[in-house]
């Protein structure tokens, strides 16, 4: 093609040099380093682990991860637009506190109510971060603390427990060997993955966290977009607590999801999702998540003490951090 | 001159590469003590990399740098600053919040026991060297609250007060008025004099035959050509830089928008497409009038912080106007959205390329569809295989220099930026088009290109605003030149009175009435503007309660 020529050498200095450094160094393992650490991993796993390759075992692990994918993703969206969701955790707690109210109501009701309960804290994030022009940080801070005290309120500081067992099949039931929390995660990636990649919301998402005012000046419709991510965060969020209160057969608003909001997020930038924003990465979340379930599996199953796991995940977390490091810094 | 027979830097058989793509290839490269040595080139030809090894921004991967007689090798650009290799960067590198003082002194504070910042100490070092630049400011004022002319003073300020002995100066001249580039160069003879020398990188042709000694050219990674600036003409130059013959523009140096008097006085009958009437906005603009009919390119003159980039902004709804109308085509735009000036058919290029338009993480493609997105997806959808058809076309007409639609945009060369972002609103279709700075901080090459393309647009039908520092670019490319002081229209140049002298009797003139025969459609106000640049309050026939300094942001 004629327009196209080889990367002259202009093009070459043009760029913020030092990135380009470490992009030659560091470029593969930002890229692929999560798939190789996970594969590492597993084949570590199947030769040195008992039982590990049992079907007990996989579906185990897959149905423990599955919500966290689930959040996961959620926030790679809004990290890609340069925000944060804190309030997620705590949204699983208030879907778990709603759906034993309403379960009086049916199923599908209390299903509803919990996922309305995501939508709305969602959309007080989202309003606050798009319209107040609050700091995500800050915004989903305050929601972080509020929501779960909500959560505990609607429960009067109890859990409670489910003995519906059309509600409990969401969280313990399969369809064929598949179990039905895993399902919904592959069904919530494959959204997410075609939203982010195929439709003018998911990249409107990239743009904006790229270069906010540069998006504006296009006429992207930054403030909605925002909205809407806060908005699918809260939904994937309850979404969540939907699946692991019917696994726990229990509302259990004083611990569910507690501390899901930093899993998630080490789950996304573990994945190679920068949290400069500018870049949203689908399959890498979902490795990322994984990856840091396996290392927990993995230690546990031998017998290291949970301290260990605690400094495994700090280790990864770092080193994600670092061969990210440039993503931050190249936009300025 | 006499020359120096042992230069205070050597460097020779510098070699770079970037990931496999050489930056320089064998350069070599030296300068005398007391000299103005003009490095040129096209953008990427390897100016900003040589310079960077030589200030340890960068290791060379081959090739020897002797500095004071001394073999040398910085890791960081600390180590050169503290050997007396200063560096002043095109983006003003210093820390906005900070204050004068601070940013002068930043990293070298001055101590007293205890290693304690000695405050007293660095205020006023701090006013005695702004002072030698011609700078009489609050140094304890914060550094934003300051104009970029004088944030530049600055950074030049910092840069000298480290005892420097050679002093780097990248472009330093992009964000300057007219007056401020003359302080610029008595101060570069005063350090000359004090036997500094100063490495002076610009595009700016007059800048470097007014203040430059010899030259070093580069070209694509390679040293072409040194030797004294009086021996070359600027074609020879532009040659060498090019190494091609340049097109038409020769004697210029540039190749401008082709315009003529008769294309202009065509223009100006027409009926106008966009119409601003009174357009407002506090401490920025005030009452501006403007009419633009297709095919005309309209020049918006005026000094630093005379409101010519707010007027556009606040047509283009980038900042909401306080008062006033734009329509297009006789329909109201609704302000302060950029989305509904797009709408109607209005594109803005924006002045900083960085901060507010290209989006460095995305692709050429996606850069380019950004706007049009939405005209490119069913559904919400998105169809590459439009958005490539799209990409692919403009790409081609702009002549993009990219390794592919899928490159990322923040790895292309500032010129190459400025095309992606001209062809995200050429792909818009717009009727109107307001161009801020279109060829700020672009190479030579790119900037022609540009400049043609812009005429060639009008040609087709699209109404132009231009904004333009560069006297030249306004007035060769200019069919109506519109004159703004402190946010009010001041006078209008049209067709064939449009020159140079004009433009600056217009903008420099003591409130004495212009030469009206030129049957303009607005009154004319004018004010006092002689000294309005270094002046708290230029005060005369003014009443515009903007400090100018804070105009300037």
């Amino acid at each position: 093609m004629s327009t196209t020529t080889a990367p002259s050498v202009g093009e070459q200095e043009a760029t913020r040099d030092d990135t380009r450094r470490s992009r030659v160094d560091l470029g593969l393992v930002r890229d692929y380093g999560v798939y190789v650490a996970l594969l590492v991993l597993i084949l570590f796993n199947v030769i040195f682990t008992p039982y590990f390759l049992t079907s007990a075992n996989l579906r185990v692990q897959l149905v423990q991860v599955a919500p966290v994918v689930i959040v996961a993703l959620g926030m790679a969206m809004v990290i890609g637009t340069e925000g944060i969701d804190l309030s997620v955790g705590s949204v699983m707690a208030l879907a778990g506190a709603l759906v034993p109210l309403y379960l009086g109501y049916g199923v599908p009701v209390a299903i509803l109510v919990a996922l309305v309960g995501g939508l709305v804290s969602g959309l007080f994030a989202g309003t606050l971060v798009a319209y107040v022009g609050v700091q995500p940080i800050v915004a989903t801070l305050g929601l972080l603390v509020g929501v779960r005290g909500i959560a505990q309120l609607l429960l009067g500081g109890q859990f409670r427990q489910i003995d519906s067992a059309g509600f409990n099949n969401l969280g313990t039931g399969a369809i064929g060997p598949v179990p039905v929390v895993v399902l919904v995660a592959v069904v919530v990636a494959a959204l997410v993955g075609f939203l982010v990649r195929r439709t003018t919301f998911g990249r409107r998402l990239v743009a904006i966290g790229g270069n906010p005012v540069a998006a504006r000046l296009a006429g992207l419709p930054v403030r909605r977009t925002l909205l809407t991510v806060y908005v699918a965060s809260g939904l994937l969020a309850a979404a969540a607590g939907i699946l692991l209160t019917a696994y726990q057969k229990a509302g259990t608003p004083s611990t569910q999801g507690l501390l899901m909001e930093l899993t998630a997020i080490t789950a996304v930038v573990v994945g190679g999702t920068p949290l400069s924003g500018g870049k949203i990465r689908v399959l890498g979340t979902i490795a990322g998540a994984l990856l840091m379930q396996l290392v927990g599996a993995t230690l546990i199953k031998h017998d290291l003490p949970q301290s260990i796991n605690q400094m495994t995940q700090a280790v990864i977390i770092v080193a994600a951090v670092y061969v990210q490091r440039n993503r931050g810094g190249a936009r300025r | 001159m006499t020359p120096e027979p042992e230069p205070v830097v050597r460097m020779s058989g510098i070699t770079k590469t970037f990931g496999g793509v050489p930056a320089l290839r064998d350069v070599s490269f030296d300068l005398r003590p007391a000299e103005v040595h003009a490095l040129v080139g096209e953008n990427g030809a390897g100016k900003s990399t040589l310079i960077k090894v030589l200030t340890g921004v960068h290791q060379a991967d081959a090739g020897d740098i002797v500095y004071q007689g001394e073999h040398v090798s910085y890791a960081t650009p600390l180590e050169a600053q503290l050997a007396g290799l200063s560096t002043i960067y095109q983006e003003i590198n210093l820390v906005p919040l900070m204050t004068v003082a601070e940013n002068v002194f930043l990293g070298r504070e001055p101590r007293r026991a205890l290693g304690l910042v000695d405050h007293a100490a660095m205020r006023r070092q701090a006013r005695e060297l702004l002072a030698g630049v011609g700078i009489d400011t609050d140094v304890d004022r914060p550094l934003r609250s300051l104009g970029t002319g004088t944030q530049q003073m600055v950074a030049i300020a910092r840069a000298i007060s480290t005892d420097a002995r050679v002093v780097i100066m990248d472009e330093p001249t992009s964000s300057l008025e007219p007056r401020e580039v003359d302080t610029l160069f008595r101060v570069i003879r005063e350090l000359t004099e004090r036997g500094i020398a100063i490495v002076y990188v610009s595009h700016k042709m007059d800048e470097l035959f007014e203040i430059c000694e010899r030259v070093t050219v580069l070209r694509d990674g390679r040293h072409v050509h040194t030797g004294p600036l009086a021996d070359l003409t600027r074609v020879d130059l532009i040659s060498r830089m090019l190494g091609r013959e340049v097109g038409e523009g020769q004697g210029e140096g540039i190749t401008a928008f082709a315009t003529d008097a008769a294309e202009a006085m065509e223009a100006v009958t027409r009926e106008p497409v966009l119409s601003v009437r009174g357009l407002t906005k506090r401490h920025q603009i005030s009452g501006v009038d403007l009419d633009v009919a297709p095919g005309e390119i309209v020049g918006l003159g005026g000094l630093l912080g005379a409101g010519r980039s707010e007027t556009v902004r606040n047509i283009a709804g980038a900042t909401r106007a306080d008062a006033g109308s734009v329509t297009v085509h006789g329909s109201m735009v609704r302000p302060g959205s950029p989305a509904a000036a797009i709408t109607a058919g209005i594109g803005l290029l924006t002045e900083d390329r960085k901060a507010d338009g290209v989006i460095p993480q995305l692709s050429v493609r996606e850069n380019i569809v950004l706007a049009a997105m939405p005209r490119l997806s069913t559904a919400g959808l998105v169809s590459e295989k439009r958005q490539r058809a799209v990409v692919d076309t403009f790409m081609k007409r702009l002549r993009i220099k990219a390794s592919s639609p899928e490159q990322k945009v923040g790895e292309l060369s500032g010129g190459n930026q400025q095309k992606v972002l001209l062809a995200r609103w050429l792909c818009m279709n717009p009727t109107i088009l307001l161009l801020d700075e279109p060829t700020r901080g672009i190479d030579v090459g790119a900037k022609a290109e540009v400049q043609a393309l812009v005429a060639e647009l009008a040609r087709e039908g699209l109404a132009v605003v231009l904004v333009s520092s560069e006297m030249e670019e306004l007035v060769e490319g200019a069919h109506r030149i519109i004159a703004l002081h402190e946010g009010e229209i001041v006078g209008e140049l049209c067709g064939g009175e449009i020159t140079e002298d004009r433009l600056v009797e217009m903008l420099s003139r003591d409130g004495g009435p212009l030469d009206d025969a030129h049957g303009t459609r607005e009154s004319h106000r004018y004010h006092d503007v002689g000294d309005a640049r270094v002046a708290e309050d230029p005060g005369g026939g003014g009443g515009v309660d903007t400090p100018l300094q804070e105009a300037d942001r």
